[in-house]
């Protein structure tokens, strides 16, 4: 019982990074579903005392790479998939939309990186447990993936290119 | 002797606040040598902060019943968790939810007292085992800018340990019309206050000391310069106005 209490208390952040990873909000839930019932389903295999945000985050790490990533188109955002209507006045809005944009533009592997470090504020060695990399390859993705979305940005100025498509 | 060369993987610490001490001085002369690597971190630093804001709000999103259904464990009996689900939907403003947990009212006014505000968000995040905050008191000094920078004021966190109550770090929580700050403190036993802090409509000029007491949770709240700050905790009333009384001398000097 306090075991699946943990787990639930984890339910808001599971549901943010997969929302910020995978973009739109029914397929972020599908994901965060799917973590929770293979969780659940395994929670005697978590070692009590260890850390339980990483194990929740390996196993939605590994849902994801095996049930995601095998459809990538669907996350992959192309001039075709903004057909929202965008109010011009919201300047925030827009901003967020870009860099919501921007953030699936870089890669899978490169975007979970950058989340659990910014939105997870894990360690850097938390990270590399989680993903199962090395801690070299957790310092160049995020290295890579900042970069990438700093010129990403710099690319849109303020007058954005949603402007454009109306 | 000289210190290592700067690497890629320092400055990236850097931008996360993760870099020992002994470190930082070496980065911050590389970057006040070299303005287009310091506009590059700075870049990497608003990035981070946007990130955050960006998806700030799933956080206080109402759980979908299917994930809740999800999580739901076959055995019976575990009113518990669907208590904690209860609790964990309680975000902002809310209803029922106040019923269920406090039994008051369900019509509450428009604006939630601040003392009720206080003491929900205080029930709601200092259970929180491992990440009760958002961000630590080992990087304080962010802590204090971000929170400032979304309060639109210059912030001050008081120091409790006098009081026997060390520093864990902050959240910011969402409210119309401003957001709110919320700093957690922990003793040595790990009971938990929070002190929360939200700017004050202008006529509402109340600056008098006062208690409320919301089900477990006593609350010491008070008006200054158009911030309503409130210290809640599960404490008894004198231990409590002890420490806030600490807490009230440093805010409002």
């Amino acid at each position: 019982m306090q075991a699946n209490a943990q787990v639930v208390a984890f339910i808001p952040r599971l549901r943010r990074y997969a929302r910020a990873l995978v973009g739109e909000r029914a397929a972020a839930d599908d994901l965060v579903q799917d973590t929770l019932e293979r969780a659940l389903a395994k929670f005697h295999l978590w070692r009590r005392g260890s850390d339980l945000r990483a194990w929740l985050f390996t196993i939605m790490h590994n849902v994801h790479v095996n049930q995601v990533r095998g459809r990538r188109e669907m996350t992959s955002l192309d001039g075709e998939a903004l057909e929202q209507p965008v109010r011009a006045t919201q300047d925030v809005a827009l901003e967020a939309r870009d860099l919501e944009r921007a953030l699936h533009q870089l890669s899978v592997e490169q975007r979970e990186v950058l989340l659990l470090v910014i939105l997870e504020d894990m360690t850097y060695e938390d990270v590399a447990s989680t993903l199962g990399i090395p801690i070299g390859t957790v310092m160049s993705r995020l290295s890579r993936a900042r970069e990438k979305l700093r010129g990403l940005m710099e690319g849109m100025p303020p007058s954005n290119r949603l402007h454009l498509v109306k | 002797m000289t210190a290592p060369p700067i690497t890629e993987a320092d400055l990236q610490a850097y931008v996360d606040g993760r870099v020992p001490e002994t470190r930082r001085a070496d980065i911050e002369a590389f970057l006040s040598s070299r303005p287009d690597e310091a506009a590059r971190i700075a870049a990497y630093r608003s990035q981070s902060d946007e990130l955050r804001t960006l998806y700030r709000e799933v956080l206080d999103e109402t759980v979908p019943e299917r994930l809740a259904r999800a999580r739901q464990p076959r055995r019976a009996g575990l009113r518990r968790v669907a208590a904690i689900a209860a609790w964990m939907a309680l975000g902002g403003v809310v209803g029922w939810q106040l019923h269920a947990v406090f039994g008051v009212d369900t019509r509450l006014p428009a604006q939630v007292p601040l003392a009720r505000s206080a003491a929900l968000a205080h029930v709601t995040y200092s259970p929180e085992v491992r990440h009760p905050v958002e961000v630590g008191a080992d990087q304080e000094t962010h802590l204090v800018n971000w929170l400032s920078k979304r309060l639109n004021t210059t912030l001050r966190i008081p120091r409790l340990d006098a009081e026997g109550y060390s520093l864990v770090g902050g959240r910011l929580l969402p409210r119309s019309p401003g957001p709110v700050a919320q700093f957690m403190y922990q003793d040595a036993q790990g009971r938990r206050l929070t002190l929360y802090v939200r700017s004050e409509a202008d006529g509402n000029r109340e600056t008098a000391f006062r208690f409320a007491r919301e089900a477990n949770v006593g609350v010491f709240y008070w008006i200054d310069h158009g911030f309503g700050y409130a210290l809640s905790g599960e404490l008894e009333r004198d231990a409590l106005l002890r420490v806030a009384n600490a807490a009230y001398r440093q805010l409002n000097p």
